[in-house]
């Protein structure tokens, strides 16, 4: 692993404080889609909190929900009943234009496909949550200043020899975590992996893991992870598991 | 900024966008070039028609024509003011023009203008279309090789005089004929000596008509002494008759093609020089009369219908022919009046005042524009429905874009899905594709200007090549008369045609973009 992280005070203060105030919390979320004539219930009555610098890993079973349970979390997706909560204030009925604001300011997703753009180059990836957020304008007069965030987060997760090339020239690894830098790179409070090292062999897969763990533990980020793997789950604080769309704790570490 | 970017990427990686790129640019090239030769056409076919017409006609209602005439030009004058440029009268007239070909009567209508060349060139561009269009100002050029010189210099007015080549022609060809009819007397004279005296009216089939007046005023005329006592002064039988035309070339050659080379060549039947018959009726009551006129030039004006109809007159001849010059005044009557104004502009104004000055019944006043307005309105609506049928075909160029971009738009769904998870709007997204709509707009339009401006300005060369290629000629010049392909481009009609294609495929952009954005994220981030 490349060196890692300059701290940020404030945040590590908060880590250190004994019980963290509730960062992202979801109460009786419901969610069912429409097959045909069906409504087919995915989510039935998930509550949870996730508490500020918490890193929280949900296992379960292929269909189990959990993905969606993400998506509707960072606002991807609308919940057909219940209320999603960002420090205590309701996100999930504000209107489009400001969802749209929080995805790209409060919540970082990596995805377990990656999911990079494939005509850009690693840079451009990773820049692209920048340029969505800035006017063309504003982002051409702060263009460098952006562009030494970027580098500087690529090689915190050790892609400083890639910056110039497309996705498609890079290994599972290096895509996965161009995936992380491009969800670093705003600056986001609240990381949601959707089985990050699912694609993965378990070599990378524990890199990833580990990268992860030091964002959780150094830069103080709220990291909620998908998985179906236990063993990789179990080294995150909280561990719960999702069964037929409700949620049962498995672990506590904290 | 991501709209930009990723709309130049796509822009770069997509191949099939470079389709629509094309579909574009050879629309716009298409109705450029097209545009172009059909204004350049029309702009030559109404300077060929106004080369006839001066701007403004004041013709009589009547065929008789009126007297007077310094007294209208005089009335027009002061009406017109300071527009007026200049007039000249002149006296139309429908009638036949006859002449021999291979011992066979060759009859043509024609229109027949009695015209004073010297007034007529003050007036109307005839003079300088005279210069254009009369075969003694023209070099004559055959396979590249230069045949004939100019017969007249260029700035030499256009008159009733023989050139030097043309009078050399009669003479030759009036001794020839001189030659042929001493033959066949003696030649009838040894079969059948003793019908001597009835020989002095020949078959007219098998004697050319100037042999025959020649002859008529020799030996038909009664026996007249004075006459005789100087025989060879009186009558040179050279001379050209008095009355003097130019000939619209259509009416004298055919075109026919070599059979050995493939090629065109043009077979003139009446050279300068010759004479034809004449007949039209007289005025007043109408009744027939003929007169034989000596061709002095022929014209080829490059308007068919001029070339194979308009005979010019001299115009005392013709107005004596006619009996329109009153016995007692010596004053001609004329048929019309031809205005030249000072600034064309004006001319309807000139037309209104006109009308409201001079006697109704007796002349209508009309602009060149009116006069020939069927024709020039039919050019005005042939380009009209040219231009509707080749805006569809950028119309097809713009569904061609629609269907790409949805293939675009399916293919990049996962792509847009990844925008809106990094918190991309609807309108980021739908601007994306709007962009790249007009992004391919513009560069297919920008391309398809450029070349077609260049296939305009190298049109000819073109046409050179592609009749080489097919070994047809495409441009046929003894159809049209003109030289090179006539263009004409103009840059307002460049800037809408341009525009229209990058409007057309803006629009066409329009539904995939709307696709693209109504897309949801999680869907779209599924989507294998």
């Amino acid at each position: 692993m490349p060196d890692l992280l300059i701290l940020e005070p404030t945040r590590r203060l908060m880590q250190t404080t004994p019980i963290a105030p509730v960062h992202l919390a979801s109460i009786a979320l419901e969610k069912s889609y429409r097959k045909g004539n069906h409504q087919i219930p995915v989510l039935r009555g998930v509550e949870i909190n996730i508490r500020r610098g918490e890193f929280l890993s949900i296992v379960g079973q292929s269909g189990s929900g959990k993905s969606t349970l993400l998506h509707v979390m960072g606002l991807l997706d609308s919940p057909s009943v219940g209320e999603v909560l960002l420090d205590g204030d309701r996100i999930d009925d504000l209107p489009q234009k400001t969802r749209d604001e929080l995805r790209n300011r409060v919540f970082g997703f990596v995805f377990q496909f990656y999911h990079l753009l494939p005509e850009l180059t690693v840079l451009e990836n990773v820049l692209a949550p920048l340029m969505i957020r800035h006017s063309m304008l504003s982002y051409w007069k702060r263009r460098r200043e952006f562009r030494l965030a970027a580098e500087e987060i690529l090689e915190k997760v050790g892609l400083t020899h890639r910056l110039k090339h497309k996705p498609n020239e890079l290994s599972g690894g290096e895509m996965q975590r161009a995936a992380i830098a491009r969800a670093l790179v705003a600056k986001p409070e609240i990381l949601l992996a959707d089985e990050p090292t699912g694609n993965l062999d378990a070599g990378t897969g524990q890199e990833i893991m580990g990268l992860l763990r030091n964002l959780n533990e150094q830069d103080g980020l709220t990291i909620v992870m998908v998985t179906h793997d236990e063993s990789l789950a179990r080294s995150s604080h909280r561990l719960v598991r999702l069964t037929e769309g409700r949620l049962e704790l498995l672990s506590d570490a904290a | 900024m991501y709209k930009l970017l990723l709309c130049v990427r796509y822009l770069r990686t997509r191949f099939i966008a470079l389709a629509s790129i094309i579909s574009v640019m050879l629309g716009v090239a298409t109705m450029i070039v097209v545009n172009s030769v059909m204004s350049g056409f029309g702009t030559e076919m109404r300077s060929r028609i106004h080369g006839i017409l001066s701007d403004v006609v004041v013709e009589t209602n009547s065929l008789d024509g009126v007297h007077d005439v310094d007294r209208w030009m005089k009335i027009i004058r002061e009406v017109g003011g300071d527009d007026i440029d200049s007039l000249a009268a002149m006296v139309e007239i429908y009638g036949m023009m006859t002449y021999d070909y291979r011992g066979q009567p060759v009859m043509k209508t024609v229109q027949l203008i009695g015209i004073d060349p010297r007034t007529k060139s003050d007036v109307s561009p005839v003079a300088g279309l005279f210069e254009t269009s009369l075969d003694s100002y023209q070099q004559i050029k055959e396979q590249g090789q230069v045949v004939r010189e100019p017969l007249r210099s260029a700035g030499e007015p256009a008159g009733w005089e023989l050139t030097a080549d043309a009078a050399e022609a009669r003479r030759h060809r009036i001794e020839l004929e001189q030659r042929f009819i001493e033959q066949r007397e003696w030649e009838r004279k040894r079969s059948q000596p003793e019908s001597e005296a009835l020989d002095h009216n020949p078959s007219a089939l098998f004697e050319p008509i100037n042999a025959k007046t020649a002859k008529d005023s020799d030996k038909a005329s009664p026996p007249d002494f004075s006459h005789d006592e100087e025989p060879a002064v009186a009558v040179d039988p050279a001379a050209p008759q008095r009355a003097r035309l130019y000939v619209g070339a259509g009416l004298v050659e055919y075109v026919y093609t070599d059979e050995e080379t493939g090629k065109a060549k043009v077979m003139r039947i009446i050279r300068p020089g010759e004479d034809v018959m004449i007949s039209t009726i007289s005025a007043g009551r109408p009744e027939p009369v003929r007169f034989h006129a000596t061709v002095v030039d022929v014209f080829k004006s490059g308007m068919s219908e001029y070339d194979s109809n308009l005979v010019f007159c001299n115009l005392e001849e013709l107005q004596k022919v006619r009996g329109m010059i009153d016995p007692q005044t010596k004053d001609g009557a004329v048929t019309s009046i031809q205005i030249k104004l000072k600034n064309y502009d004006r001319a309807s104004e000139i037309v209104q005042r006109l009308s409201t000055a001079l006697p109704p019944g007796l002349f209508s006043v009309r602009t060149w524009e009116q006069k020939q307005g069927p024709l020039l309105a039919a050019i005005e609506i042939e380009k009209a429905i040219l231009n509707v049928l080749l805006f569809l075909i950028i119309t097809v160029a713009g569904f061609g874009i629609l269907a790409i971009f949805y293939m675009i738009v399916v293919e990049k769904t996962r792509d847009i899905g990844i925008l809106k998870a990094l918190g991309a709007t609807s309108r980021g997204v739908m601007t994306i594709f709007l962009s790249y709509g007009l992004a391919l707009g513009i560069v297919g339009s920008g391309v398809g200007v450029a070349i077609g401006l260049l296939f305009v300005t190298y049109i000819d060369n073109i046409e050179k090549g592609l009749s080489k290629l097919t070994g047809r000629k495409i441009f046929d010049e003894t159809i049209y008369y003109f030289p090179k392909i006539p263009t004409d481009v103009s840059a307002t009609m460049v800037i809408w045609v341009a525009l229209s294609a990058v409007m057309i495929a803006v629009l066409a952009s329009v539904l995939p973009a709307r696709r693209a954005a109504r897309l949801h994220p999680v869907e779209a981030l599924r989507y294998e």
